[in-house]
């Protein structure tokens, strides 16, 4: 397939505007910076060779192998630079992958020297000395054809120049006496361009899909088994954490609001109805209890058990007649909620309420819930005297950072002198 | 009652087990000993033969279900001590376990919350020592709720009747809780019965029984 921008040479070879783009130049780039590193790893290449060549020469010139000692020091040699191999890999492998940039967009991590003894061992550097040894003998016989073919061609394009020359120049296999004889030459030499150019990028594409295929590191299991053992490391932090929370709400917060509720039954024992404590009395104890179930369900990871049993709009409905301003409630929700929207939700109408309590000096609040579009919409505005500031409680951004976990928006509009305006908008994506 | 009732508490937080104290004091129960942790309440069960044991389910030393195991152990040894735990939230599993237990009546499984309704409180630890069952209606709100129980038959009032039949009540206090005739209660447990497919019976506390049975022998658990 052929894309807009593709992302490394193959894909661009498929282009019809490919000579035009900039990726023929960075093929050459690439093919050019070959090789010295490919001149280099061919002579290790043959020293390593060296004995099996002595042998042969010997053999083919004298009709005898060369002397044992000899063979034997070249053996010497050739063993001590397969044994260097794995740790002269590691370099180039490092440049190799760095290097396939130029005509790759797909980047190829190296990773970090593991250690001798694991550099031996593992079977990533057997595949990077595989690949010195394709480098090495490979890359010098493909690009010692390519230049020939380059030189052949150039020699055709200028052949008209250098026709009247006294040494008649040769194009391909036969000499040349005129430059009109020339001309056809040239033109086709010209012509041959693109094809070279194509040659090129052909080349390089070669290289470079070697490259990725040798030196692509596999997926490594040990990394991958030490990615997952930091992945149920973080997770069992953080359930300990949740779990020393749970702890220390049921073995303190817990047992103290039970014998305080507790105690507020056996005060409304000793109360006579008739006097005049005996309401707040009885209120107290009211919310007492309310705060246990709303503790027990928090510290059971649940939900408000009000949201379980009157879900959202009856819960909020609860808030609203616990609140201590008189709070107008309209709810126009008709289909189900996700149930972490509607515990969200939730608890926005809660710490708006309680902020309308304890900050806004407000005489009435309302809260509405609607739904717009794919999303749940919570208003909760009050008229009290504005001027609500996230920057100074940790109420507003707690419940910013609340909404954002399920990506929602919380929009905040506080005019000295109020009205204040807590918008929360809630995706439903299921 | 004839005489005083005995009791054994065990609670891990001190403020709630002096709450506790005051309360069972309040009530003419005469409490033998207050403890903190499961080896503490066998002991001073083990030594005080209490009329009744309540106790907490988290506890040290494992802070887990050690009351629990406690009561359970000691329903093992006397198998008709009533016993009636607190837990801190619904766990059915606790429940069925003390069902289990010793001679599987005189129970009382109760969210700790209920202490806050005192004499709710006190009237279920009397039942218990009465030799009834108690459940707490959470339980069985809990089992009532399961998707695709067969408790789905059930009617809302009859889902009503089934929680406070539950709690051991007899005919005549659910009539008393949900403002009806006592006929009309009646009617309501016979239909329960008849869709769980129990066999009808007069006595209140094998009626519970053969309830939870059911509800416990729930296939999708």
């Amino acid at each position: 397939m052929t894309t807009e921008h593709p992302s490394h040479l193959a894909e661009a070879l498929r282009s019809r505007r490919w000579l035009l783009s900039a990726w023929p130049w960075r093929a050459l780039a690439y093919l050019v910076t070959t090789v010295p590193i490919a001149g280099i790893l061919s002579v290790g290449l043959l020293v390593i060779g060296a004995p099996l060549l002595a042998a042969v020469n010997g053999l083919r010139l004298h009709g005898r192998p060369p002397s044992i000692a000899l063979l034997l020091f070249l053996a010497m040699g050739s063993l001590t630079l397969l044994a260097l191999a794995p740790i002269v890999s590691f370099p180039v492998a490092a440049v190799e992958r760095w290097r396939v940039g130029l005509v790759d967009g797909r980047p190829l991590a190296s990773s970090p020297w593991p250690g001798l003894v694991a550099r031996y061992r593992s079977a990533a550097t057997w595949r990077e000395v595989a690949y010195l040894f394709w480098l090495g003998g490979f890359a010098p016989v493909a690009y010692w054809v390519f230049l020939v073919l380059v030189l052949l061609d150039l020699g055709m394009i200028s052949s008209p120049l250098l026709a009247g020359d006294a040494n008649q120049p040769v194009v391909i296999w036969r000499p040349i006496d005129s430059t009109g004889e020339a001309i056809p030459y040239a033109i086709v030499g010209v012509l041959l361009i693109p094809a070279l150019w194509y040659a090129a990028g052909l080349l390089a594409a070669l290289q470079a899909a070697v490259v990725r295929w040798v030196l692509a590191r596999p997926v490594d299991a040990a990394a991958l088994r030490e990615v997952a053992r930091s992945r149920t490391r973080l997770v069992g932090a953080y359930e300990a954490e949740r779990r020393r929370i749970e702890r220390d709400l049921h073995d303190g917060a817990q047992p103290r609001l039970t014998s305080l509720t507790l105690q507020l039954g056996l005060a409304r024992l000793d109360v006579p109805e008739d006097s005049p404590a005996a309401r707040p009395l009885a209120v107290a104890h009211d919310q007492a209890r309310g705060l246990m179930a709303m503790l027990r369900q928090l510290v059971h990871g649940i939900r408000p058990q009000s949201l379980t049993d009157l879900g959202l709009a009856g819960a909020v409905r609860e808030l609203a007649d616990a609140a201590t301003v008189p709070v107008d409630v309209s709810a126009d929700l008709r289909d189900e909620l996700p149930e972490i929207v509607e515990t969200t939700a939730y608890f926005v109408v809660s710490e708006a309420l309680g902020n309308v309590a304890r900050h806004a000096q407000a005489t009435r609040a309302a809260v509405r819930l609607t739904r717009a579009g794919g999303d749940l919409v919570v208003e909760v505005t009050d008229d009290g005297r504005g001027g609500a500031d996230p920057a100074r409680g940790t109420g507003l951004t707690g419940l910013a950072d609340r909404v954002a976990a399920v990506d929602g928006r919380l929009l905040l509009s506080s005019p000295p002198g109020g009205p204040t305006v807590v918008r929360v908008e809630l995706p439903c994506r299921r | 009652m004839s005489s005083v009732t005995r009791v054994v508490l065990a609670e891990d937080e001190v403020l709630l087990r002096e709450g506790l104290v005051a309360l069972l004091t309040r009530f003419d129960f005469t409490v033998c000993a207050a403890v903190g942790t499961a080896p503490d309440l066998l002991r001073a069960a083990r030594e005080h033969q209490p009329d009744l044991v309540l106790t907490d389910i988290r506890m040290p030393p494992g802070r887990r279900d050690d009351g629990l195991r406690a009561a359970v152990a000691l329903r093992a040894e006397r198998p008709h001590l009533p016993v009636v735990v607190l837990s801190q939230y619904v766990q059915t599993g606790y429940a069925a376990a003390l069902l289990d237990s010793g001679d599987g009546q005189r129970v009382g499984y109760l969210l700790k919350d209920r202490v806050a309704e005192v004499t709710e409180f006190v009237d279920t630890l009397r039942r218990v020592e009465a030799g009834g069952t108690a459940i707490d209606p959470d339980v069985v709100r809990q089992l009532l709720h399961r998707p695709r129980d067969p408790l789905s038959a059930l009617s809302g009032r009859e889902r009503e009747v089934l929680a406070l039949l539950a709690e051991g009540r007899s005919n005549a206090s659910i009539a008393g809780r949900l403002h009806v005739s006592e006929a009309a209660v009646g009617k309501h447990v016979g239909n329960i019965l008849l869709k769980l497919d129990l066999p009808p019976s007069d006595d209140t506390n094998r009626r519970v029984l053969a309830v939870l049975t059911y509800l416990r022998s729930d296939p999708l658990r």
